[in-house]
């Protein structure tokens, strides 16, 4: 009990730890500014090519390695696989969210990252993304007799 | 002029990308979770609705550390100010805020994941699906920026 209380401890450290790192980096990389993303993707400053490959360069091989070397987690946990499947619905969200994303220039970790950088317009934002996943929620659990 | 493609340089973006990226593959080591953020705005509704969509296993199990991970992000944010860095003022409608906003939570929960999950944790999975992911919502966003850019708005 203590041992699993001290474990959950440290996971909730890591957790914020790693947050707040992902949003100091988020904030270095200008992107919890949405000028700066509509920027790239407008293609006038292609410098957020860049973070993504700095980003996705490290975790290719964490994610890679991580699990082959160590077996667990460091604090003895397994390692989670992202449960995806790609379909139509899928795409479909995909095609909204970039929608979304090119009217605005903002997407979920810059909002929360941005908002604690002093941008209190982002609560706008982050209050639409809140509405749209209760929207998703509601739909997506709408009595089987609708679903299709 | 390739210049002309990178007109503030690179420096700041491939060291913030970086930063972002330790940040996702800590979590990964130690917790064994990848590090995706839009989850975090479906579980945390499990609070309030009571809809069995919103009470699944999944949202009751992560709504802890995703709510302890969003705070980070923001505590990320602050420590940059903290820290003497300065953001510049940012001056973008609300009514585009609250559109994309909307789009962009319905659009991340419908398509299994955002930038970082699917753009960060997805491609440093090599899973195919988040790479056609990544083209699509990249594409869409080019497209949609460049048509207001074009028309003005």
């Amino acid at each position: 009990m203590k041992m699993a209380q001290s474990v959950s401890r440290f996971d909730t450290l890591a957790t914020l730890v790693s947050g707040l790192l992902f949003g100091f980096g988020l904030a270095w990389s200008t992107m919890i500014r949405p000028e700066s993303v509509l920027a790239f993707l407008t293609l006038d400053d292609l410098g957020l090519l860049f973070v993504l490959g700095a980003a996705v360069g490290i975790n290719l091989v964490v994610y890679q390695l991580a699990p082959r070397l160590l077996g667990r987690t460091l604090l003895g946990s397994s390692f989670e696989q992202r449960p995806f499947a790609l379909d139509r619905k899928a795409l479909l969200g995909g095609v909204l969210f970039g929608i979304g994303w090119g009217i605005c220039g903002v997407c979920p970790g810059p909002a929360l990252a941005g908002l604690g950088a002093g941008n209190a317009d982002l609560l706008i934002a982050l209050a639409g993304i809140f509405a749209g996943a209760l929207a998703h929620g509601l739909w997506a659990g709408r009595p089987a007799s609708a679903a299709g | 002029m390739p210049v002309t493609l990178f007109p503030h340089g690179i420096a700041h973006y491939a060291l913030g990308g970086a930063i972002m990226g330790l940040g996702v593959a800590l979590l990964y080591v130690t917790t064994g979770r990848p590090g995706g953020v839009s989850t975090f705005f479906s579980s945390s509704w499990s609070w309030l609705v009571r809809s069995p969509f919103f009470r699944q296993g999944a949202f009751l199990e992560s709504r802890y550390w995703r709510l302890v991970y969003a705070l980070g992000l923001v505590l990320g944010g602050g420590l940059f100010l903290l820290a003497g860095q300065s953001v510049e003022a940012s001056h973008i409608p609300a009514w585009k805020l609250a559109l994309g906003g909307v789009l962009i939570g319905f659009g991340a929960r419908l398509g299994g994941g955002c930038t970082s999950g699917h753009g960060i944790c997805g491609m440093a999975s090599l899973s195919s699906g988040s790479f056609v992911m990544v083209v699509t919502f990249l594409g869409t966003g080019i497209a949609t920026a460049s048509l207001f850019k074009w028309l003005g708005v």
